[in-house]
């Protein structure tokens, strides 16, 4: 069965300039990500897990290398067409929530429907506030919520689009041990209900394990990880 | 407190670097600047606008007396090294061989006039030099009118008392000429000196003595203060207000257009900092929150907010008084070519003002928040529980209104001004967050309502934008609808303004009267009209009469306790009579007769007049006309503009009630300046006619009113360029909330037009609302300060509501857009602090 990837990269090499110093963060990097895959990205700390995230998710855009979604090659799309990708195919978690504050639970789901100009944008972020857990909390503003329950509107915000991916940069490396295990019971079974391609950042070794790929970035450059 | 300072100064210089600070010391400093040089401008125009009234004076301060002025004025004068001078003024007969005309005899000390010049010339016809001397020993200089009455040239000798004196030069214009414009006889100016010889002046002879001052206008107010109380019988103070009334007011109007521009311009720089500290503060509560963490006590807390405060505060303030001081310079030398003499030095007031209003503003605005960390532990603060707090949003800007309310009180000068004003902003207030209010209502239903059109759901989210921010929105909407609505105001009062002043003294405007004319004479006149080619010409009978009983009560026997109610009811009135009202005549009550009511027994009169001898609507009043009684009942006052130099009458009666008795004319129409040949030639056919030339002093009170017109145009571009610091601090106070937002929009995939329409919609909301409001709400305060404070009439001005909603609908989205377009092109994960 050869199936084409839905996340390819291709000599991705990322740099930025600080002081007149080249710094190189991804070197010739190459990836494939098939699709319902899902794939944890591991390193330490600023080793460049979420430059990497943040070009896959065309975030940002590479020094040199490509990045394909869906048979589509990002180079060839300017930052409107990378977003209309966004638009269509993905969904995000964040470490930080990102989640705005002057809007309740409710509306920070129903954003991304309603710049879809979706007609149920409502019903949808309910339903998926519902599935979170969270069918109390709707009207609440962000800071009325706790951590994890704010990831939790992150989470429903994230999947109540129906991504094809979902990207996940430590969602739990703001919250305490219990609440981080209750946020990744709560994305990994929202993520097989789905059928979602997940890519999830992340240096937690057990998080790590419970995807079915780990990829090490060491020094700008991706290894696969065998597990046993 | 070694330490708190240390932290104060780092941590400001943190905030510097962070940006937090910029947008906040950069409207600190502009507004700083800006009520700085309006201050130091206004105050500069004020003063040369008075010494510009003071040429009509001769001097700033006149001290007048039907007797020689005592000495202790004059040696108060001097000790506090105020200039003097001292004229006398009277009638007397002027002879030439054959020939004698009364004339007004003006005697000056050396020295005058203190204030403006003279201009004298060869011949009556001559444009004549600009001196600022007096007639030397043994010479005098005389009127156009007078040189011709008497048929005298230069070099001839005139008799003046017991003098022969030499006609040294024909005197074309005085400044100071003033006083009743019907009275006057051709003026001969003489050297004070001479005066003792002519034996002209005896006990009991009726003379004008004049003490003229000038010097800087405190010294003169103070004079002015402390002589007043010590005034004896047939004495008097005057300025430049009481001595030329058709000055006075325009002066009064132009100042209070300068206290009206001070005060925008004050709340004009509180609103661009109120606005632009909202960021400053949200990044010094974090700060702050971190060093209770870190262990720092309250006090410590609180010390170092206090010493932070007064450090930006007072180098905004200094470096705004300093940019102030530069701005008005350049205005002074913009301005300076329309003012005859040099504008006078600034003063410090200005400086004081700047540095108090950039303190009390900072502390204003900094205060509620201080107030409220004081309770709050490290945790609270961390936990972000501030909001939830006790102190209400609203609470947070009682002491910045406070503030603001004093300063609008301190700079408006006028009461009611200042209160109207105040009235204004509160209702705008209201309105504004009344109507956000409505309209996120509107839109909230409207959302429910899906739309198949992408591009109008990109707009209903942008307009949903005010309801995200629903109190920063509304902030931004009232700053824009201030800014806008005293802008606004500005425009509409100064356009008013120069109207009225245009109006007043149009350029065809009569400019000699004539008087004395008979009936048989009137042909004639009119004839001289049409050779002349003048067009509105006007010829006003009139008819003399004593009034002698009011309501069948005898006036002779009232004790009259007003000087000047007994002077009118003592002189002859001058009835006339006419089928229409005058135009710039103002009907205050009763009616004006119809075509039927011709021949009726009515009287209209005017107002001052009325009051001065208690005369009311419906009164019957006893006139003896040449030794017929006559009685009149008063069916109309009126309101008479006297500053317009127009024929105006205190009585008017309809036509076909005065025709039988026997009348005298006056003429009034419009000569070039210096059309004096066709004159001469009238007053040769008739010599029995008397004709009084208000050209030369007409252009002069134009040429004053017309400076006050730039002044006020150049204070008012002043006030433009502190309301655009307002609106840009307006979009500057949410700009970080409105990147991550937008930010976060573009993550889930809006494309950067979505994210364009969509704030370009939420601006254009805040825009229109704000202009509304601000047309509706300035619309109201200049008609009512119209009305009410400046006495000058209101005119709407569809074009300018127009185009200032128009232009707000735009250019305020446009400059939003502006501000975020950059953003739009960065990737978002570069915008994104953590993701
Ligand atoms: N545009 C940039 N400018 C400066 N530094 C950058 C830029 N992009 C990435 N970095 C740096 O690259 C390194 C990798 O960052 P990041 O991808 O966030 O690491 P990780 O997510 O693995 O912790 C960090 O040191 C970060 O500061
Ligand atoms: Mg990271």
């Amino acid at each position: 069965m050869q199936q084409s990837p839905i996340i390819q990269a291709q000599r991705l090499t990322y740099e930025f300039i600080s002081h007149d110093n080249h710094i190189r963060v991804l070197e010739n990097l190459n990836l494939s990500i098939f699709a319902g895959e899902q794939v944890a990205i591991i390193g330490s700390s600023g080793s460049g897990k979420s430059t990497l995230l943040s070009l896959l998710a065309g975030l940002d855009v590479p020094s040199s290398g490509s990045v394909q979604i869906l048979n589509k090659s990002f180079s060839s799309l300017d930052e409107d067409g990378r977003a209309a990708i966004r638009a269509s195919s993905m969904g995000f978690v964040f470490q930080s929530f990102q989640l705005l504050p002057s809007l309740t639970a409710l509306e920070n789901v129903m954003l991304p429907l309603q710049l879809k100009n979706h007609p149920h944008a409502k019903e949808l972020s309910s339903g998926a506030l519902n599935k979170v857990g969270l069918s109390a909390r709707v009207l609440h503003y962000p800071k009325q919520l706790s951590g994890g329950e704010q990831q939790r509107v992150a989470i429903a915000r994230a999947f109540a689009t129906q991504p094809a991916i979902l990207f996940a940069d430590e969602p739990t490396g703001n919250l305490d041990n219990a609440t981080g295990q209750v946020i990744i019971e709560l994305l990994f079974k929202m993520n097989a209900e789905a059928g979602t391609t997940l890519v999830l950042v992340t240096h937690d070794a057990v998080l790590a394990n419970r995807c079915q790929r780990q990829l090490k970035l060491v020094n700008g450059v991706l290894n696969e990880v065998v597990t046993a | 407190m070694n330490l708190s300072v240390r932290l104060a100064w780092t941590q400001t210089l943190n905030l510097w670097r962070s940006g937090a600070l910029r947008v906040l010391v950069f409207s600190l400093v502009l507004a700083v600047a800006a009520i700085t040089s309006t201050g130091f401008f206004t105050q500069r125009v004020e003063t040369s606008l008075n010494q510009q009234g003071g040429l009509l004076l001769g001097g700033d301060l006149a001290v007048l007396s039907d007797h020689e002025i005592p000495d202790r004025f004059l040696k108060r004068a001097m000790n506090q090294g105020i200039a003097t001078v001292k004229t006398y003024e009277f009638a007397s007969m002027v002879v030439f061989g054959e020939t004698n005309q009364l004339s007004e005899i003006k005697a000056v000390a050396a020295g005058f006039p203190l204030r403006g010049d003279l201009t004298i010339g060869k011949g009556p016809t001559d444009i004549g030099q600009v001196v600022k001397t007096t007639p030397n020993l043994g010479d005098v200089w005389l009127e156009p009118r007078l040189a011709n009455l008497l048929n005298v040239k230069i070099g001839d000798k005139v008799e003046v008392g017991e003098r022969q004196l030499a006609v040294s030069a024909i005197l074309i214009r005085e400044p100071s000429r003033g006083g009743d414009m019907f009275g006057f006889a051709p003026r001969l100016m003489m050297n004070a000196a001479d005066l003792p010889s002519t034996k002209l002046i005896q006990y009991g002879s009726r003379v004008k003595y004049q003490l003229l001052l000038a010097s800087s206008p405190q010294k003169v107010n103070q004079y002015s203060a402390q002589t007043k109380p010590e005034l004896g019988r047939g004495e008097k103070i005057q300025d430049v207000r009481n001595a030329r009334p058709e000055i006075k007011s325009a002066l009064e109007k132009a100042q209070q257009f300068l206290g009206l521009s001070a005060m925008v311009s004050v709340i004009l720089a509180m609103a661009a900092m109120l606005l632009s500290s909202l960021p400053y503060i949200k990044q010094t509560l974090d700060a702050f929150a971190l060093m209770r963490c870190f262990g720092a006590s309250k006090n410590v807390v609180l010390q170092v907010l206090a010493i932070q405060t007064l450090l930006i505060a007072f180098f905004s303030a200094l470096l705004g008084v300093a940019f102030g001081y530069i701005g008005q310079l350049g205005l002074a030398k913009l301005a300076g070519s329309l003012f005859l003499e040099a504008l006078p030095p600034a003063s410090a007031m200005p400086v004081l003002l700047g540095i108090i209003t950039s303190v009390a503003m900072m502390f204003a605005v900094v205060l509620p928040h201080a107030w409220q960390m004081r309770n709050l532990t490290a945790m609270n603060i961390l936990r972000r529980d501030t909001l939830t707090q006790p102190v209400s949003a609203q609470a947070k800007f009682l002491p910045a209104i406070v503030v603001m309310v004093a300063m609008i009180f301190w700079q408006a000068r006028d009461i009611k001004l200042a209160y109207s004003t105040i009235l204004a902003l509160s209702l705008l207030c209201i309105a504004i967050v009344g109507i956000s209010y409505l309209l996120v209502g509107l839109a909230y239903r409207l959302f429910n309502l899906s739309t198949q059109r992408p591009m109008l759901n990109d707009i209903k989210i942008g307009v949903l934008g005010l309801k995200r921010r629903f109190g920063l929105s509304t902030l931004q909407m009232i700053g824009f609808s201030m800014g806008l609505m005293v802008l606004m105001l500005l425009a509409l009062i100064r356009g008013d303004l120069i109207r009225n002043w245009q109006a007043s003294l149009p350029a065809d405007a009569p400019n000699r009267f004539v008087i004395n004319i008979q009936p048989a004479q009137i042909a004639g006149v009119k004839q001289f009209f049409e050779q002349q080619h003048i067009k509105g010409g006007t010829i006003f009978p009139m008819v003399r009469g004593r009034l002698i009983r009011q309501n069948g009560k005898d006036l002779g026997k009232t004790q009259w306790q007003d000087e000047r109610a007994k002077r009118l009811a003592e002189r002859d009135f001058n009835l006339s009579w006419a089928a229409q009202m005058q135009s710039d005549n103002k009907l205050l009550s009763g009616r004006w007769w119809t075509s039927q009511e011709y021949g009726k027994p009515y009287l209209s009169i005017e107002q001052d007049l009325a009051k001065t001898l208690g005369i009311k609507l419906g009164d019957q009043l006893d006139f003896d006309v040449a030794g017929t009684p006559l009685t009149l009942t008063v069916t109309s006052l009126r309101k008479v503009e006297w500053d317009t130099m127009r024929a105006n009458f205190f009585a008017v009666a309809p036509p076909g009630v005065l025709e039988g008795f026997s009348a005298n004319y006056i003429s009034s129409f419009h000569l070039p300046l210096g059309a004096d040949a066709p004159m001469n030639q009238l007053i040769r056919t008739y010599p029995n006619l008397t004709v009084i030339d208000v050209a030369a002093l007409m252009q002069q009170v134009r040429g004053i009113m017309q400076k006050m017109s730039s002044a006020i145009e150049y204070v008012f571009i002043f006030s433009l360029i502190a309301g655009m610091a307002v609106l840009y601090s307006a979009l500057v106070a949410t700009r970080q909330e409105r990147v991550t937002e937008a930010t976060l929009m573009r993550v889930f995939g809006a494309s950067r037009w979505q994210v364009s329409v969509a704030y370009i919609s939420e601006f254009a909301s805040i825009g229109i609302i704000a202009a509304v409001v601000a047309t509706v709400a300035a619309n109201l305060l200049a008609y009512y300060l119209s009305a009410y404070v400046l006495d000058i009439p209101f005119q709407f001005n569809l074009t300018l509501a127009l185009s200032a909603m128009l232009g707000a609908a735009i250019l305020i989205p446009l400059a939003a857009w502006l501000v975020l377009r950059g953003f739009l092109n960065v990737a978002p994960r570069q915008l994104l602090n953590s993701i």
